[in-house]
């Protein structure tokens, strides 16, 4: 394999986004006023991270944060989550989830989330595909957006 | 770069050849494969040991009057005595064969702690701890009543002797500690501290599962009670491992689980236990694997112990000497006596960032906590990248690892 190619495909996985959300993870903080959050923990490696949401009377997520620590991937994937769930409705947050981890499992989603919600800069994620050992750590913090929106304290990705 | 290289054992160069698996690309590099000390390859001798028996032999153990139950019986009770002899036990009595170090531990805990300790007891574990060396004495403290405490590392990774000895001083009937540390390479001052807890009167159990492979185990000169190690870090198939313990304690033992093979007699008012080490072998055991570990040792011995010990330490210090070239490289475990296992972080990348990153380049090393999350907590870290050397590898496999990292640290620039 000559070095051009296998830069590339190393690139497809840390790309300038996911390293710049990596180094500078945006929302990086706890909500005081949250009115959900959930502990999400890979087995695998032991990370863990916490994610909080304001939601307001009418099911919108005005606020969301997070805290932890773990990998490029896991980072960069919950950095971009609160970027994309703040301002939009629980419902379409949970169909975030559902396309997004279908998206970065299956390689495909059932387009269950709005067109209106600009999910662009997630597909910097879709790059994990290629390692499978690593797919968990890109659905991590969307599974704890799942179970924080459902109420419950904890997710895994087992 | 004039860097000097290393005089390894000549010989062990070629053992290269002998582990199949090596020779293969992965991700279209040639495969350097630095994670024995997670599951080491195995050799061909192993393989073809398995695959004779599986073609030939097999048939169940101790039953029946057939030829193949009879062949079957030889190999696996040969096995057994190669294992005596690699560790230097009394007697094949003294040699329970298990699924695994995880296995044998957990026997101990169960048949030999349960019925015995009290509320108040103690069992002394020490910070460096796998935590197949942790969660069994949980469990039997739980069960018991007893309490599990903790001699504390100081920060090469090396036991506090001084804390270590002022916890004997207690009421603790057992010690369980590490031969080497799966996570930092730390070798243990076995003789000195097991010494120390003989004259206090304390049980001594080693979790050998990372000394067996990489130097001699005399469990007579250490003088402890209970050894327990894997087949599959040294070179052995998978599920299947020893636990040796002194018969006097293995005889006062009730069995650990009950079935087939463990029996002389069984009615429904009354069963006759079957003498050791069988008291402890319900069911039908991994006959064919045992075999392959029996092959295991035969191969051990062929290269030789001291051999492999001299080639590893030599190949450590390049590693260690080569990492220190590297930029950001911070080593985590730097014990004065180190088994070549070398545990380490490269400026603040995700320990699976540089897993994924040098796999990518064809290098397999572990990442991750080690199954001994109180180690990585002592350093601060969640998890370490650790690379472990085995027999089969050499100067370029240490090359091509810097190679990677300096790539790495590139892409995270």
């Amino acid at each position: 394999m000559n070095m051009v190619l296998e830069n590339d495909e190393l690139q497809d996985l840390y790309r300038e986004l996911i390293l710049d959300h990596a180094r500078k993870p945006r929302n990086f903080r706890r909500l005081d006023d949250a009115t959900h959050t959930a502990e999400g923990i890979n087995p695998l490696c032991g990370d863990k991270l916490r994610l909080y949401l304001l939601i307001d009377a009418n099911d919108t997520v005005v606020d969301a944060g997070f805290e932890g620590s773990g990998c490029a991937i896991s980072m960069a994937s919950a950095s971009l989550l609160t970027e994309t769930v703040t301002n939009i409705s629980v419902a379409d947050a949970e169909a975030c989830f559902n396309t997004v981890t279908q998206r970065l499992t299956l390689g495909s989603s059932g387009d269950q989330a709005p067109h209106k919600i600009d999910l662009s800069k997630l597909r910097a994620l879709d790059g994990v595909r290629q390692y499978p050992s690593r797919v968990k750590c890109a659905t991590l913090a969307w599974h704890a957006l799942h179970a924080a929106i459902n109420s419950q304290s904890t997710a895994t990705t087992e | 770069m004039n860097q000097p290289q290393p005089t390894l054992v000549a010989d062990i160069a070629a053992c290269r050849n002998d582990f199949p698996a090596l020779n293969q690309d992965v991700n279209g590099h040639s495969l350097v494969y630095l994670d024995s000390a997670a599951s080491a390859q195995q050799p061909l001798a192993v393989i073809e040991a398995v695959a004779r028996y599986q073609n030939d032999d097999h048939a169940n153990v101790h039953r029946g009057v057939h030829t193949l139950s009879h062949r079957a019986t030889e190999l696996y009770e040969g096995a057994r005595d190669k294992l005596r002899k690699f560790v230097n036990a009394a007697s094949r009595a003294e040699i329970v064969l298990t699924s695994g170090t995880t296995e044998s531990i957990n026997l101990v805990a169960q048949s030999y702690c349960r019925p015995t300790l009290r509320s108040g007891d103690q069992i002394l574990i020490t910070w460096l701890e796998h935590h197949s060396n942790i969660v069994p004495w949980q469990l039997v403290c739980e069960q018991t009543g007893a309490e599990l405490i903790v001699a504390p590392i100081n920060d090469r990774g090396e036991i506090e002797l001084d804390e270590l000895y002022a916890l004997m001083t207690g009421p603790v009937k057992l010690l369980s500690l590490s031969h080497v540390s799966n996570a930092l390479g730390t070798v243990n001052p076995l003789r000195e501290i097991i010494d120390r807890a003989k004259k206090a009167g304390i049980t001594v159990l080693i979790d050998g599962a990372q000394g067996v492979p990489h130097m001699t185990v005399d469990v007579q000169a250490l003088d402890c009670d209970f050894y327990a190690f894997s087949g599959h870090k040294m070179f052995g198939p998978t599920g299947t491992g020893v636990l040796w313990g002194r018969e006097a304690l293995l005889e006062e033992m009730p069995p650990y689980k009950g079935g087939g093979d463990m029996i002389l007699e069984v009615s429904f008012d009354n069963t006759v236990f079957n003498d050791l080490p069988y008291k402890f072998e319900a069911g039908t055991p991994n006959i064919s694997g045992t075999i392959g570990l029996g092959a295991a040792v035969d191969y051990l011995q062929s290269v030789g112990m001291d051999n492999i010990s001299e080639h590893e330490k030599a190949l450590h210090e390049y590693l260690v000497d080569k990492l220190a070239g590297v930029n950001g490289i911070r080593l985590i475990g730097t014990a004065r006596n180190q088994a070549s296992v070398q545990s380490f972080m490269l400026n603040d990348i995700h320990p699976h960032d540089l897993g994924t990153i040098v796999d990518h380049q064809g290098i397999a090393i572990r990442t991750g906590h080690h199954c001994a999350m109180p180690v990585m907590q002592r350093f601060g870290l969640s998890g370490t990248a650790r690379a472990s050397l085995g027999l089969y590898n050499n100067t370029d496999d240490v090359d091509r690892l810097i190679l990677a990292l300096e790539k790495a640290r590139q892409i995270f620039a």
